[in-house]
This record gives structure tokens, sequence and C-alpha cells, in this order.
């Protein structure tokens, strides 16, 4: 099938960039997201134009990696799945599909669709581990957890840290990421005697970094290619509100 | 507690807050409303009573602290995070799960706004400088607060405005209610959707309950 693509292009973080239009004929449905933008790339060195350039690296939906903006949602359409994962089914012969980078302060581009994501590190370097020397492994059965509350850590450690809830977030909040961090070390006993220190001070690293504030919109959560819920933020802000006692 | 409240969740904290005293306040004037429906020497009645009444005077300021707050800070956080995404997108689709209302509760909150600046000067400041008709009640000359508020109620324009203001009002409670308990903390995975369903429920009484009054005093008036 013969498709439209509008991507934005910039070639470095200082210069200006803008969406360009290219026509790609001989698509197939079999393809993957990536694989279409990888063919896209084979014909552009071919006329000795500058390939694209975008982040991939599992291509299985695990790293975290991939992170385009398409037809106006992060990871495209589709429920819970990053972009890797997004198949060329979900596109019709003549489609124009438009790709972007992530937008955010915080994020900003290095290059065409690569946005510095650093910024969820330098979060995590403020709070987000247990400082406590914990030793060896301890014996599995001697720190009993209820089921309940070691599905709901390794559902929130399911976050991948692509950073899909800041580009889907009206206020480019890192929330849902925040929140999913706070949640994975808090509801287990060795992370949660730190939670109220984690909680104020991955906050202050949000804030200081540029991120906007939540207001409760629901976006991150429906566009998390994990399905992380913002229950999390709520746990976040309890947290955070017993930081001040 | 200069970082707590200056922190962005700190500074959500006091809209939610804020925000949920104006939710409750909705309600008892609503309730002081709708003693209209019983007559003008009742509602009278009430507005005299509200008007010397000692625990008024204190709310009222309160009040007004509370609502000069709430919209203090919502447009701060709002800035911020329009600050937080200097580019805009070509194309976003907001399809992904959220509602018009959680987009856009800056315009409908100035809406709202604008609504209670013509509010206010139709009727409070109105009261306040004593150009209000009197009337007698059991002997005693009190302010016709009700041939005020009815006389009102007849100018189609002015219905109308107020049914699109309260319109907007419920929508802001729509996501407003929700938004503030989970600003709280107070929600969870199982409390989440009770939340959403008990806000909903609260935005349509008290917008249709609002709605009520001029609707109905209209059609009594222009029916014949």
């Amino acid at each position: 099938m013969k498709i439209k693509l509008k991507i934005w292009r910039q070639e470095s973080p200082d210069s200006k960039g803008g969406l360009v239009d290219y026509e790609l004929d001989g698509v197939s449905k079999e393809m993957s997201f990536l694989e279409m933008l990888d063919y896209l790339n084979t014909t552009l060195i071919e006329r000795g134009e500058e390939p694209v350039a975008f982040e991939h690296d599992c291509r299985e939906g695990i790293c975290g990696c991939c992170s385009l903006f398409i037809n106006g949602r992060p990871h495209g359409v589709g429920a819970e799945i990053t972009t890797c994962e997004l198949r060329m089914t979900a596109f019709e012969n003549g489609n124009t599909i438009v790709i972007e980078p992530w937008r955010a302060k915080a994020f900003p581009v290095i290059r065409d669709l690569i946005v510095d994501r650093s910024a969820f590190e330098k979060i995590m370097q403020a709070g987000g581990f247990i400082s406590a020397n914990a030793g060896a492994a301890p014996e599995a059965n001697s720190i009993p957890i209820p089921k309940e509350l070691a599905d709901e850590a390794f559902d929130a450690a399911a976050c991948l840290g692509c950073g899909a809830c800041v580009a889907a977030c009206p206020n480019a909040s890192a929330m849902l990421f925040v929140s999913a961090k706070i949640s994975q070390l808090a509801l287990l006993p060795q992370g949660e005697v730190e939670t109220k220190r984690r909680a104020r001070d991955m906050i202050a690293k949000m804030d200081e970094l540029g991120f906007g504030a939540c207001s409760n919109i629901g976006a991150c959560e429906a566009e998390c290619p994990k399905g992380i819920e913002i229950s999390h933020i709520a746990r976040l802000n309890r947290a955070f509100v017993a930081s001040a006692f | 507690m200069s970082t707590f409240l200056g922190a962005s969740i700190g500074r959500k904290l006091i809209v939610a807050v804020s925000g949920l005293f104006l939710i409750l306040f909705l309600a008892v004037h609503l309730v002081v409303n709708l003693t209209l429906l019983a007559g003008q020497e009742t509602y009278n009645m009430v507005a005299h009573w509200m008007g010397t009444n000692p625990a008024v005077s204190v709310i009222q300021p309160v009040l007004t602290v509370g609502l000069l707050v709430h919209i203090g800070y919502s447009a701060y956080v709002s800035l911020s995070n329009w600050r937080a995404r200097p580019q805009p997108y070509y194309w976003s689709d907001p399809a992904g799960g959220s509602t018009w209302a959680s987009r856009n509760m800056l315009l409908l909150g100035g809406l709202i706004l604008a609504f209670l600046v013509l509010h206010i000067s139709s009727f409070s400041i109105r009261v306040k400088l004593g150009d209000a008709p009197m009337a007698d009640i059991g002997g005693v000359m009190t302010k016709d607060l009700y041939a005020m508020v009815t006389a009102r109620f007849e100018l189609g324009w002015y219905v109308l405005t107020y049914v699109v203001a309260m319109f907007f009002l419920g929508l802001h409670l729509a996501h407003g209610f929700h938004s503030g308990i989970q600003t709280l903390g107070l929600s969870d995975g199982t409390w989440r959707n009770r939340w959403v369903l008990l806000g909903t429920g609260y935005s349509i009484v008290i917008a249709a309950g609002y709605m009520l009054l001029p609707i109905y005093f209209f059609l009594r008036t222009h029916s014949g």
C-alpha cells in the first residue's frame, strides 16, 4: 500500500524543526510500524537524503526505548502497546500518518524524533531507590508479603519509563511515572520506610526539571503501554501529604 | 512548610481544599435558594435571618478568601502547566479517555467567574447598598429580596445566562469533585469509580437544582 507521512525533522536541539512530507510506496500490512520507518530510511539513504532519527531497541515492548507520537497519540492507536508493537494493519492504503516527538520542556528534542528523557533518570536519582544496605538476598519466606500488595507493586514496576504519560498529559506532567516508582517501593516492606522522603525528593526534582502538575485528567493512564493506573498517583499524593508531618 | 506548599502537589492541595470547601458551600446556597419555592414570606424570613446571623458574617470573609485562593492558585498551577509544554503538538488526539471538562477546567472556571461577577453585582451588592425594596414580615420591615430575585427571573436574558452558567458549573464540578479527592490522596483502585459516580451525581443535583428556580419563575410569569 501507499502511505503519506508527515514527520518532524530537526537537525539539532537548537535548530528550528518542522514537519516534512514523504510518500512511501510498497508498504506491507505485515510490517511493524518501526519496520515501515526502517523502509522509509532505506529509501531516503538510497536517494542520498538523511534518514529519520528515531529511538528503538528491543522491539518487543519491554525496553521503553521507542517513543513516537503517532496521529495525535503516544505509541499510536491501540490500547497498552508501545510503538514497536504497533503494526501497519492499523492503517489503510492512502492514509496520512503524522509522527512527532514527545513534547515537553523536560524532554528536549535531540534530533528528529529522538528526545532526551534523562530527566526521568534524574528523578530516580533524587529518591527512587532504597538506601538501606540490604545485604545478601534474604530467605524468601522470612518477610511475608500479602499477594495483593505484591501484585500491585509488580503492576507498578511494569512501568517502562518510556514517557508516554508525559507525552499524553496536556500538562506534560510526570506524575504517573513518579507514582509508579513510588508504589513499586512503598508497597513492599523494604521500601516502605523511606516513602515520605522519597515522595518529597522525587516531586521536588520533578518540579525543578519543568514537568507540569497533575490535574487528574487521566490521559496518561489511557495511553500507558503498561496500563499503569492513576490510583498510584493517589498513593503518591498521600505519601506527599504524610511527608509534611 | 514552604517547600511543602511550594511544591506542585502542595499548590494543588490548596486548589483541592479550597475547591471542596466551595463545593460544600454550593449545597448550602442551594438549600437557601430553594426556600424561594416556599413563598415570599418564608424566603424573606430566611434571607433576613441570614443577613443578621453573626455566623454568616464570619463565614462570608472565609468564603471570599476561599474563592480568591481557589482562583489564584488554579491560575498559577495552570500557568506553570502551560510552561511545561512550550512547543504544542501539530496533531493531538484526546480520544484516550479524558473528558472535555477535565482538559478545560480553567476555561470553565473563568466562565463561572464571569457569571459570579454578574450574580454578585445584581444581588449581593444591591442588597448591601440598601438598594432593595422593603416588605412587611409580621410587623417588621425587611428587605424584600423575594421580589428582587423573582423580578430578575422574569428577564429572559438573565434566565438564559443563569442556566448556561449552571451547566458550566456542573461540568466544572463533575471533574472538580473527584479530582479534589484524588489530589488529597483519598482515592484508590476501589474508591475511584465511586468518587467519580458520587461527583457526577452531586454535580447534576447542584446544576439542576440551581437551574430549576429561574426556569420555574420565568415560566410562572410568562405562561399567563
